[in-house]
Formats: C-alpha cells, structure tokens, sequence
C-alpha cells in the first residue's frame, strides 16, 4: 500500500510574526493545506500529528494547544517531539497499517516568541558532561565544521559557495525569509564566528508553519487527488553523546538514508534522484549530508558546489527552494518545508523555481544542535 | 512477580542526601524565556478587559458565541464571524477551596478559584478565576456571581483587571 | 508484547535518566530473552523535559534506550503518554516497517528543584490561566468536585479507590506507595490541599523508567516465543484546548478513544468482554472517572460497584490490580509499567502476588493527559 502527499499549505516564513499567535499561524497553514487537499479536517482526517519541542514553544506540555487550530478538538492526535519529517514517517507507519486513511502532519516554528533561544539550545546539552562548560551552544557546529572540512579536505571556499547558492535561490521563493543576492565573496569575509564557521554560514531564524496531508492510494483515489508518492522513508539517531558520536560523516543521515532507498527500490541515488532538499542550517551541513546520502562522494561535495553543480540549472540542483540559508531556520518545521518543497516541484507548482522533469526527489533533515539524528525521505511523482 | 526477574533495579535516595552534598550532583538554571505574541483575538480580548468588558467572537455555521474569542471555530474549522460583547455575570460550574499556593507551599487563608461560565456567551463557555466576598461555606456549583473590576486606572489588559467573581445581588 | 521490564519507583533515584532507561530496557529484554541486535527500532515515551532538566530529552536518553544508530521516535502526549508510546510502538510494527519494537519510557521528576510542581506552571494558557498562578492540583480539585457534585458521590467512595490502589500495590515490587494497612478513615483525614482534593488522595512525584517490547506475529512463531498478550485494539483522542468551555463530568475523549480500540479489538459489550482494567488513576476520583469514560461503567456508578468490591482484585471486574499510580507512584511516562507492564504481566501469569485469581483473557489500560483533554486506551488479549 502507498503513501502520498495529496496537500500541503505553508505560511510564509518571516523573522517575526507579531501579529499572529501561534495558533493562528498553524491555522493558516492548516486552512491552505486542506484548501489545497479538498477535504473537511472535521470529516476526512483520521489522524492529526504535530512535531514540537516544549522548550522551542515555552509550555509544559504544548501538546495541549494544538488541536483546535488543526481541527483536531476530539480528534486522534499526538505529538512526536521530533523533525517534521520524522513526523510524516510516523504518518506513514499509520497509514500502513491500515487503521488510518488520511493523515495530517504539522510542524512550526515561532523562534521570534523565544526571547533567549540560544538559552533554549544549550539547554539540550548534557548536563553533566557539557552544560558546565558554559560554551555557546554553537560551539558543537564550529567544531563539527572543523573536522568534516579536514577529514574531506573541503575548502572554505566550498563553504561560501553553498552560502551564496542558497541565499539567491531564496530571492525565487516568495515564503523565504532571507533571500538575498549574496555572493561567495561576502560570505568568506563576514565575521567570524565558531571557527571556521562565519556568520553567514548560519541561517537565522525564522516564524513559519507547514502543514501536509496525506493518504494511503485508496483514500487519494477516492477524494480524486494526483499524490506525490513518498516512496521511501528512513530515521536514526547516531549516539547523542558528543563524545562518542562521529564527528565527520552525519551517519545518523547515511543510515537513514539507507533506509529510505532501501524502501524506494533506489539502488543508485546519485542517477537515481534528480535533485535534493537538504538540511543547510549550518552551510557545512549542506554538503555533509550530501556525501552522507550518496549523492556525492565523500570530499567531493565541496568541489561539486564551487563548480556549480547543485544550482538551480546544475546537474543535480539543491535546495533550489533557498534552504534554512535562505528561508530562514524554521526548527521542527524544517525537515517538512523541505519534502513540500519537493513535492511541489514533483507536482510542477514550484513556480518561478520550477525544476524540468524532475521525477524523484530527496528531502532530509537533521534535528539540529545537539542531536545527531536526521530524517530522509524520497518522493516521487505519480501515478 | 515473574520467577525471571529478581532484581528490581533504582538506589533510593533522600532529600538529605543531595542537600548534604552525598550524592556527586550538577547543577543549572536553564535560560529560557519568552514572550508570546498574542494574536489577534487574546489582543482583543485584553484590550477589552482594560475597558471593563468581555468579548467574544461569533461562528454562524454552528450558531455559536464563543469566550475566550478565537479568530477560527474549532468545530466547523472555518474563520470566526464577528465580534460581540457578553455580561460580566455568569455561574458557577464548578470550584475549589485551596490551601495550597503555586508552588504547592500550605497558606492559611484558603483561595476559593473556579470556573464561571458567562452570560451572552453559549452555554458552558467560561473562564477560570477567583471567587470572593463568599465563605468556603457559601460558596456552590450553581451560584450566580458577577465580575468586580479593578477601577479603570488600575487596568492593564490582563485578566487580573478582574479581582474576583462576587455573588450576584439582585438589585 | 513479549517482554517488560521496570525500575523501581521512588520519590528520588540516584540513577540518571539515561540510567534508569538501561536498566528498565536490559530487563524487558532479558525477560524475551533478546539483546539489543534483535530490535529494529526504539520509541521513547517521556512527559515534560522540564522534570529532567534537559530539552530535546528524547535524544538525550535514546542511548539508555537501546537507540544507538536506530530509528528512534518519540512521542508526548502529556500524561497520556504512559500509554499512548506502545500505541505508538505498536504502529511501528503493524506498518510492516519493523519485526522487534522496544519502548522505553522514563521519568526523573526529582531533578526539578526545588519541587516538579513548579513544571505544572508552564502548563497553562499564559493569558487566560497563568496571571492567575494556578496550582495543578486546582485543576483536579474543580473535575472532582464537578464529578461529585453531578452524580452526588460521597468522599468515601471516592477514598476507597486509594485504599484499594495502595493496598494492591503491596504486591508490586517496585512500588513507592504501598500500604497494607490504610483506611478509608486515614484517606479522609488527611489534609486538605484543594477541596475537594485531600493528600491521600494524589499520588506524588515519581522518579522511574519501564520498558516493553513489541514483535510481529512473523517474529514471535519463528522464535517459539511463548509469553506473549496481543495487543488487539488502539485508540486515542484530544479534547479541545479550552478547558474551561467543557463540562469536566465525564472524558468524553477517553470515551471516543475507547470506543476506537473497542471496534478494532471487535468488542461490542466492554462490560462482558473486558477482564479486568488499568486506568490511569493519578488520583483516585480520575479511576472512577475514567472507569466510565471506558464505558465500564454507567455515569455516576462507578463508586458504586468500588463501594460493591466489584474493582478488589477478587471482584468480578479487578481494576488496578497494579495497584496503580496511587499505590506504585507517579513518574508519568514510566506508569506504563503498571499500565501496560501489567497487562502483559497479568496476561502471561507472571503478576506473582498480584495475579488476578481467577482467569483472564482481556484486559483494557488507559492513559489520561494534557489540561483533562487527552485518552489514550489499549485492549490486550491473552
């Protein structure tokens, strides 16, 4: 039995939305999604699932403001404290099992409501082993870039490719926050911040809300909708422990990857997908997770992106959509914008950003610092 | 229990043990502060309790007046209608008398908190606050009260601008 | 299900969360005879991070849960977590993605200094609720006395419930709370926090990790697995955010999630068809409460059949044989251990003291969570 995607609604992302509390932020994204599937949340959803972390949203249990916006008030609904896209596998896991036809899976963020969100990231560290260090939180990233641009002999200049990349596609994406015709030059000189990574290499954060429907292929054909097929979904988590993770690869990436293609039949990613959302929250990321998802060799990816290769008319474009670099660091919602974006490519609704014959996509996630555990997902287009 | 499990695992500590410094521990205060932006209706809706007044917001598909207002209808899931003012008076659904303040630490002088579902709003529709000018012995789920505000200078837009419900006296 | 394991309970644990997740997972598996390699993914089931003081808890404690290099999940839903994770764990496997499911749920309320009940601040609206700096305990005082005051329930009967709850727990090796000696008298004498809401009548902060494990059909024939209960009906729900427009009588979000497992578990007559029950009982009005919010009982009778000695372990419809959250403690998500543990262990025969005497073949537990708005409710048969 498949799983697809028959509607997705996104609010734009912005650095802050004042106007809008959190609900109504989520029921904007929810109304657009169910405009976009046709249906009635009253009526045709059998399940609702909302990825949030409590210390992202400053409550207790969020758990318990989610329902009404979403139109899950007596409704089943969860919430997994995880990446949107670790919320669609567990969609997924529902739809096949049978028991649920349509599901809904949301995701937000609302950084701008989190006065000390550095504050709120480090509170995820170990609190024995690392807490009393008193390192900024992004201390982990720095370090990280220092041993992956070692380990694969990846130059700085490599680095700010990604950065310009990402910031232009953002200026074709009407939802990016941060779109901007920044260039590679500008991204070397900025100032430095956790060695070797500088400020432009850090996306910035961003308020948004993405919600996506889904359905088994029953319940798609009979509310007469045209799915991007989720093929293949995969998951993990390396150790969380800093100290006995691995610093280079993003195996957490690599394993779930494994996973997905396994699922999606993809015995050869690099010829057999056409282009990738990753996760750039950090523009390092960008192209360890592509090494990581066998979409480039391991200490290519950094002379793959130089030379232009992942542009939006490259051989194989990524985050054409502008990334988190570009859009903005939407925390839980991240992995969830990047299968939309995929998915509206795969539908041919990418607008000014449409990508030609694209028929099978990757979106991937990393759950950000501290964890080590991401998400991927493969897409592709009907029937 | 089971013949399999012998050993039930946990070394039970006392609070003694970690005030006397027994137990290696770390300690922190996690940074974590926010601000919320209201939104559309909770903005409203304070602006309105600064006024001395309740308001809500209106669905005419389910023909509902709803309080606390929201600016979309979580049973028909379509965007609220209109804005309309309700009484400052209602019943009481349901309440507590309570020794205990937030921090769960004992007070001699009970608070007598509760629900009070209001008038010109649908039925059940309430918010919780303090009841007052009543004895733990008076007090009753049924009972008539009525918003005491704060004078208007003391307002701020926050439902403390309310001090308690009182019993609704019949003029 | 194929194995359990659980820490004791107690108010304060020297071992850490990832601790106390190692030693509830190594005996669930050592129970199914199992090891790590065997399972296929790992769902983590913990209530607010504010307890253990870290954020993004679920990462911190997966390599306690078995979780290294694993697809691990978690999931929070508030209180009704102690449940709704194996509904979560049973999904993993009934989707075919996974033969061999293990989940883990922790709790280590005794990190928050100075006392957890300062976490239960962050649980309100900010607007409506918080300016008002409501205790938790007000919440349950108010469904209590709307509850008692509805149907017209006397304390007594309420009191019982916790008398029988920490009496049952004298059989439960792990529990904080046990007494084979309370009374009713005793209940009903201690103080008052929250009227209605006396001290006997909550169960307090628990430090604790429980973990089960959860394989396909596929799995438990090919290895000859012997002790194993079905799980053969999920179900869960949420009541809209605003508490205070719902009439607390009666969860009707426990009522709705109960019926989905019913009809999935093809029970048509809960009454006749349920053996025996494990409802969340945090405190001891909510097993009443929730007793009808299963439809095991009428509104406003499940004091009567407590009062009949219907719910004793001996009666005809034992409910918290466990001897519950009241008797055993409370670390939230890890009560799936009374909740879950002990309908596997009931079903399997391994309850030791606490074995139902006569036979049982199904049995129905059930969570509650979040502002009185979350069910979560699973049926297990034998």
């Amino acid at each position: 039995m498949r799983v697809g995607i028959i509607g997705i609604g996104m609010t734009a992302f912005r650095p802050s939305t004042p106007e809008y509390n959190w609900k109504e932020l989520m029921f904007e994204a929810a109304s657009r999604a169910y405009a976009d599937a046709a249906i009635n949340p009253r009526e045709d959803v059998d399940s609702f699932i909302t990825c949030a972390e409590d210390y992202y949203e400053g409550f207790g249990i969020f758990d318990e403001f989610v329902p009404d916006q979403l139109g899950a008030a007596l409704r089943p609904t969860c919430t997994v404290s995880g990446d949107g896209l670790q919320g669609l596998a567990n969609a997924c896991m529902q739809i096949q099992t049978g028991l649920v036809d349509v599901a809904v899976v949301e995701a937000h963020s609302k950084a701008s409501d989190v006065v000390t969100l550095d504050g709120v990231i480090e509170h995820a560290l170990d609190p024995i082993w690392n807490k009393p260090l008193g390192a900024h939180p992004f201390v982990v990233a720095g370090l990280e870039a220092d041993a992956y641009l070692r380990a694969t002999r990846t130059t700085p200049k490599a680095l700010a490719a990604v950065v310009a990349k990402n910031r232009r596609n953002g200026l074709r994406n009407p939802l990016a926050a941060y779109g901007a015709a920044v260039d590679a030059d500008q991204a070397m000189r900025s100032e430095e911040r956790f060695a070797p990574l500088r400020a432009l290499d850090i996306s910035n954060p961003a308020d948004g809300c993405v919600v996506l429907v889904l359905a088994s292929d029953r319940a798609a054909k009979k509310l007469h909708s045209n799915p991007v097929w989720i093929r293949g979904i995969g998951w993990a988590s390396d150790s969380p422990s800093l100290e006995t993770r691995d610093w280079t690869g993003a195996t957490y990436a690599r394993i779930a990857a494994d996973m997905a293609y396994r699922l999606a039949k993809v015995r050869r990613p690099a010829t057999d997908i056409d282009f990738a959302e990753v996760d750039d929250r950090f523009s390092y990321k960008e192209l360890q997770h592509l090494e990581a998802l066998g979409l480039a060799k391991k200490g290519e990816a950094g002379t793959r992106v130089v030379r232009g290769d992942y542009g939006a008319d490259g051989r194989f474009p990524v985050n054409v959509s502008g990334g988190s670099l570009g859009c903005g660091n939407v925390f839980e919602a991240t992995g969830l914008h990047r299968a939309a974006e995929v998915a509206l490519q795969l539908r041919g609704d990418a607008g000014v950003r449409q990508l030609d014959g694209v028929r099978a996509g990757v979106a991937q996630s990393w759950r950000f610092i501290p964890s080590a555990t991401g998400a991927v997902a493969v897409l592709g287009a009907g029937p | 229990m089971t013949a399999r499990i012998s050993r039930w695992p946990g070394i039970e500590l006392r609070a003694a043990d970690l005030i006397e410094g027994k137990v290696t521990q770390t300690r922190f205060r996690p940074d974590a502060k926010y601000a919320w932006s209201a939104g559309e209706a909770m903005s409203r809706f304070l602006e309105e309790l600064q006024n001395g007044r309740f308001i809500a917001r209106t669905c005419h598909k389910c023909e509902r007046i709803l309080f606390p207002p929201r600016m979309f209808c979580e049973e028909c899931f379509r965007p609220t209608d209109e804005w309309t003012f309700i009484q400052d008076t209602g019943t009481i659904e349901t309440f507590s008398v309570s020794y205990l303040d937030t921090d769960a630490k004992r007070i001699v002088e009970p608070i007598l908190v509760g629900v009070v579902s209001l008038d010109g709003a649908s039925p059940k529709m309430g918010m919780m606050h303090y009841f007052g000018e009543m004895t733990k012995e008076e007090i009753r789920i049924g009972m008539r009260v009525k918003a005491e505000w704060k004078p208007p200078g003391d307002r701020r837009g926050s439902v403390l601008d309310i001090r308690y419900f009182r019993p609704l006296r019949e003029d | 299900m194929i194995g359990a394991g659980m820490t004791l309970f107690r108010r304060r644990l020297q071992e850490t969360g990832k601790e106390m997740c190692f030693e509830a997972t190594k005996m669930a598996l050592d129970s199914a005879g199992l090891t790590r390699a065997d399972v296929d993914m790992v769902v983590c089931g913990t209530a607010p991070d504010a307890f253990d003081g870290v954020a993004m808890k679920g990462e911190y404690l997966l390599d306690g849960s078995g979780g290294y290099r694993k697809p691990c999940t978690r999931v929070f839903t508030g209180g009704g977590t102690g449940v709704f994770s194996t509904i979560a764990g049973w999904w993993h496997v009934a989707s075919g993605l996974a033969d061999v499911v293990l989940v883990v749920n922790e709790e280590k309320m005794s990190s928050c200094q100075p006392h957890p009940q300062s976490v239960f601040a962050n649980i309100w609206d900010p607007i409506l609720d918080r300016p008002l700096k409501p205790n938790l305990v007000w919440i349950f005082a108010m469904e209590m006395n709307r509850y008692m005051t509805v149907y017209g329930v006397k304390k007594e009967d309420i009191a019982r419930v916790a008398v029988k709850n920490k009496r049952n727990a004298v059989g439960h090796p792990c529990a904080q709370l046990a007494d084979p000696n309370i009374t009713v008298d005793d209940v009903l004498n201690s103080e008052v926090m929250a009227w209605p809401v006396q001290r006997l009548d909550i169960s307090p902060p628990s430090d604790g990790a429980s973990a089960v494990i959860l394989a396909s059909e596929d799995f438990i024939r090919k290895r000859r697995i012997k002790d194993r209960a079905w799980i053969s009906g999920v179900g869960w729900c949420i009541d809209s955010t605003m508490w205070t427009d719902r009439d607390l009588v009666f969860p009707e979000y426990v009522a709705r999630a109960a019926k989905h497992a019913y009809k999935m578990a093809k029970i048509d007559a809960p009454r006749r068809q349920i053996d025996f029950a494990e409802p969340y009982d945090p405190f001891d009005y909510k097993e009443l409460h929730h007793l009808e919010g299963l439809l095991l009982a009428d509104k406003g009778e499940a004091p009567v059949l407590t009062r009949e000695g219907v719910t004793e372990r001996d009666g005809k419809l034992p409910v918290c044989p466990s001897g519950g959250l009241l008797g055993v403690g409370n670390p939230i998500a890890a009560t799936m251990g009374m909740k879950i543990g002990e309908l596997f262990w009931q079903l399997t025969g391994q309850a030791g003291k606490r074995q139902i005497p006569h036979e049982v073949h199904t049995g129905v537990s059930q969570a509650w969570g979040d502002l009185m708005q979350y069910g979560s409710v699973v049926v297990m048969k034998g």
